[in-house]
């Protein structure tokens, strides 16, 4: 387990090395990025036409032509955050995957956590007022008989109840 | 002649349905049988007639009617006849007519049943199924008719239900055609089975209603509608299904759900619904939450009318769309009615609809079920915001925004994560044991230290966790998860701690084997975990039967779960969810994705499978109007030869691909396994030499079970549906007791 848990991380170091190499390498020639580098940026953003398809695997020709840009970009040496700056720039917010947290973009964030700590804080109150009457009213009768009634016993009585349905 | 035949025959359905509102109604005021009855044979009549309509549709789908705008939209003449027919759900007007059919149809098959012990329901149940009927039918009839003609007028081409002044008839050459991704299996299946769910659950809202107005505070209305929900359930979950495989199959992005607003109007009902089914439960058992289960079911006929809204109201791209759609300001009127007046309904009733027992402790069955309510309406409430929000920035700022897959996810999964966990321990306490654990009764030194433990772990790899999650407060999130489960985990010990081992077992397992991602591991330590205490569960209560009955394995298993079907079918939806689960979290967080370029003879190699271009044709197909492109490539995983895949574009040159002839299809090349789907997509080639092509391709793991599971599932669905002779005489029912057997059936 343990040799092979250290090739393991020993091929992965020469390929992060390699890869490293590679792209300083590749970066230094301005050669084409990869198909793979340019989807790692397309999928975060999403077709600036379309309703709702992210632009890596949007098929649509305008769509094809932004990913030839955002290779272009890499080619020129963009990083990633400028080539989405630059979308939002051209594009507006709706191309990134999720509203950017600003202005009234916060309701996203703020409004459904609040409403669900508000529903479970209700539920919560809501419980205890109804717990509390059984253990003043009705609480002798119940609470004495319940906690007695052993495990198997329910088992058979149930099943008893069973048969006779 | 047959258009406006089948237009006539709409209008006078609708007429009906108002007659069979307005007889009830008087029949109610002036208390008089014949006019309830005279109601009820209305509603009867409903369905003939608008079969009548739908069959001179279909007339004129299938015989290439093209001055008919609707067929016009979604058929031409390239399409085989079975297509012209599903035709008639594949368009907006064919759509509302076939949402009418079902209803009615439903409508019908409810004032059927025998009456005799529930006749004060008769006339609501009819006058709220009608008026749903009647609101479906006026839209058809006053703003989408699908028989509407297009006229040449000096101002063009339009369609129009009369002749205006100065116009012929305009008839096409040929039809647009039925969008080519709506040509799949999945997607003739998908759309009715989604209606299906939806009208299927407009019967308990209607008997709700019926309860609420007769002021009958028992259960009665959920006892007679408890089969209606539950193929409601199954209908909506499986549409929901089959929109995933059709989005999987045909799409072309490697994923079978995006969250899509679409999708997430038909996901709202189902978490109400869901969260329905399992609250009333403890309505019939204990006679509890009356009031919140009139409010589930309020919200889930409010959320199927407002599902319907959003996919056909044209808001989703627009919320101008919206307003000048004329369907649009129509149907949310319809919702905001529908919620005023049933709301305004149950808070008149509100009082007598008290609890008829109290709750025993925080910890009991009923508060879990609670608590399950509550999860459901908090992803209820996160799909609301979601799908709601863009239209609120674009009304309040004008600036469009995205709500994608990223927020929903990080919103949702820990509470699908707690949902699991709940699942783990709710079928422990149907055992009676719970009630005795109090929370009073803990060791608090020794929860503390449990709790502790995970805070330190987290507070030391801070970083690696922040770095691994993508946020801290996705990391927060993840640690609060983990709070939960353990404390609840620890006053459940007892009961959970052989399932606890098992559970973690596995999990250390595959931390070595297989992921070390700790969001992954969470997941599948709550899947072993609902796994081991279901199956548990299953053999307990085998082994006792044996045991008590002498019957082989077998006979006892299958004895067990038909005596018992509510429950036993529940475990099995729950076992189902977990293998969808598994399939889920692979998908989700270990697909890998690469894309190249390669010359014949060449391969892409990924997770260890190699993909090996052969060969690539391209072709037309004359009658269908469509042009394959169709790739060959060789898969091998490591050396082994496993076969041939065919990933294909088709090209679709009718009339509509010419208005949109950018948009190809992309039906992938899928080889399928236990372990994972290895997808190849032909993304491009090169068309003279046909020497290149470019492929994406992607190994979905785990994905099979996400499908497997929902077979489990539909098996798990129909056992707890299944029609039961002897629940009809066992509905009387001891209530107050001291105690109730905890039996869930």
């Amino acid at each position: 387990m343990k040799k092979h848990l250290r090739i393991a991380l020993q091929v992965l170091a020469l390929v992060l090395i390699l890869t490293g190499v590679w792209a300083g390498v590749a970066a230094a020639q301005g050669s084409t990025p990869t198909d793979d580098e340019v989807n790692a940026i397309a999928k975060q953003l999403y077709c600036p036409v379309c309703e709702n398809t992210p632009l890596d695997v949007c098929p649509t020709e305008a769509c094809r032509q932004w990913r030839e840009l955002i290779r272009q970009q890499l080619a020129d040496g963009w990083s990633e955050d400028q080539i989405k700056q630059y979308f939002v720039d051209n594009y507006g917010a709706r191309v990134l995957g999720e509203p950017p947290r600003t202005g009234l973009n916060w309701v996203v964030y703020l409004l459904p956590p609040a409403l669900i700590l508000a529903g479970a804080f209700v539920l919560f109150r809501a419980m205890r007022s109804w717990i509390k009457p059984t253990s003043v009213e009705a609480g002798p009768a119940e609470s004495k008989t319940i906690p007695l009634v052993q495990d198997d016993y329910v088992s058979k009585f149930e099943e008893e109840l069973r048969k006779r349905k | 002649m047959i258009a406006d035949f089948g237009y006539g025959i709409l209008v006078v359905s609708l007429v009906v349905a108002l007659y069979s509102v307005a007889a009830a109604a008087m029949g109610v005021i002036n208390k008089s049988s014949p006019l309830i009855e005279s109601a009820r044979r209305a509603m009867l009549l409903t369905w003939p007639l608008i079969s009548i309509s739908a069959l001179a549709l279909i007339y004129l789908l299938v015989n290439n009617h093209y001055e008919i705008s609707f067929v016009y939209e979604v058929t031409s003449s390239s399409m085989p006849t079975y297509l012209k027919i599903t035709a008639w759900w594949g368009g907006q007007a064919g759509s509302l007519v076939f949402w009418s059919w079902l209803m009615s149809a439903f409508a019908s098959l409810v004032t059927l049943r025998k009456w005799d012990r529930d006749r004060e329901f008769l006339p609501y149940v009819i006058i709220v199924a009608s008026i749903t009927l009647a609101f479906f039918l006026t839209m058809s009839v006053v703003f989408e008719n699908p028989f509407a003609r297009l006229y040449q007028t000096p101002e063009g081409i339009a369609a129009h239900t009369f002749a205006p002044a100065n116009s012929v008839v305009f008839t096409p050459e040929d039809g647009r055609g039925l969008n080519p991704l709506l040509r799949h299996p999945g997607m003739i299946i998908h759309p009715p089975m989604l209606y299906l769910g939806f009208v299927s659950f407009v019967i308990p809202f209607a008997f709700a209603m019926a309860a609420l107005i007769t002021g009958r505070s028992d259960d009665r209305w959920i006892r007679i509608t408890r089969r209606w929900t539950l193929w409601a359930w199954l209908f909506l979950s499986f549409g929901l299904v089959l929109g995933g495989r059709w989005a999987y199959d045909v799409l072309g992005w490697g994923g079978y759900w995006g969250w899509d607003p679409v999708e997430i109007a038909a996901f709202m009902p189902w978490l109400t619904g869901t969260a329905f089914l399992h609250s009333v439960m403890i309505q019939e058992k204990r006679g509890q939450f009356k009031q919140w289960n009139m409010i589930l079911v309020i919200l889930t006929y409010a959320l199927v009318i407002f599902g319907t809204f959003l996919t056909r109201s044209g808001v989703l791209s627009s919320v101008h769309a919206f307003a000048n759609s004329p369907i649009g300001p129509f149907f949310m009127g319809f919702v905001a009615l529908t919620l005023i007046v049933s709301l305004a309904l149950l808070i008149w009733r509100w009082p007598e609809l008290n609890s008829e027992t109290e709750m025993k402790s925080m910890l009991s069955r009923e508060a879990l079920f609670l608590l399950n309510n509550l999860l459901f309406m908090s992803v209820l409430v996160i799909c609301f915001v979601g799908v709601i929000y863009p239209l609120v920035s674009e009304l309040a700022t004008g600036a469009k925004v995205t709500v994608g897959p990223p927020w929903y996810e990080f919103s949702t999964s820990p509470l699908f994560a707690m949902l699991m966990f709940l699942m783990a321990i709710a079928p422990l306490s149907s055992w009676g044991l719970s009630s005795q654990e109090k929370l009073s009764n803990l060791n608090k030194p020794v929860l503390g230290g449990i709790l502790a433990l995970p805070v330190l772990v987290f507070a030391i790899f801070w970083k690696q966790l922040t770095f691994m999650i993508g946020s801290w407060p996705g990391v927060v999130i993840a640690l609060a998860v983990i709070l939960a489960v353990a404390a609840l985990m620890y006053i459940f010990r007892k009961l959970i701690w052989l399932a606890a081992v098992l559970a973690a077992v596995s999990t250390v397992y595959l931390y070595f084997t297989y992921t070390q991602n700790i969001i992954a591991l969470i997941g599948f330590f709550l899947i072993v975990l609902v796994l081991a205490v279901t199956i548990r569960e299953f053999w307990r209560a085998v082994r006792a039967r044996q045991n008590s009955q002498q019957e082989n394995f077998a006979l006892a298993f299958a004895r067990l779960i038909g005596r018992n079907r509510r429950r036993y079918g529940g475990y099995i939806i729950h076992v189902s969810m977990m293998l969808m689960a598994v399939g889920i979290l692979g998908i989700e967080m270990f697909q890998k994705e690469t894309q190249g370029q390669v010359a014949a003879g060449e391969a892409l190699t990924i997770s260890g499978y190699t993909v090996k271009f052969e060969d690539i044709a391209s072709w037309n197909n004359p009658p269908e109007q469509v042009n394959y492109t169709r790739a060959v490539v060789g898969i091998y995983k490591g050396d082994q030869y496993l076969g041939q895949l065919y990933p294909r574009k088709d090209m679709y040159f009718s009339d509509r691909q010419m208005l949109n002839p950018t948009q190809p299809m992309s039906i992938p090349g899928n080889f399928s396994s236990f372990k994972d789907d290895l997808y190849v997509l032909l993304v491009d080639w090169e068309p003279a030499s046909a020497s290149g092509a470019t492929f994406k391709i992607y190994v979905n793991p785990l994905v099979n079970w996400l499908w497997i599971g929902s077979l489990l599932f539909f098996i798990g669905v129909v056992i707890a549906a299944w029609p039961d002779k002897e629940a009809e005489y066992a509905t009387a029912r001891v209530r107050n007791k001291a105690y109730q057997p905890s039996s869930a059936d």
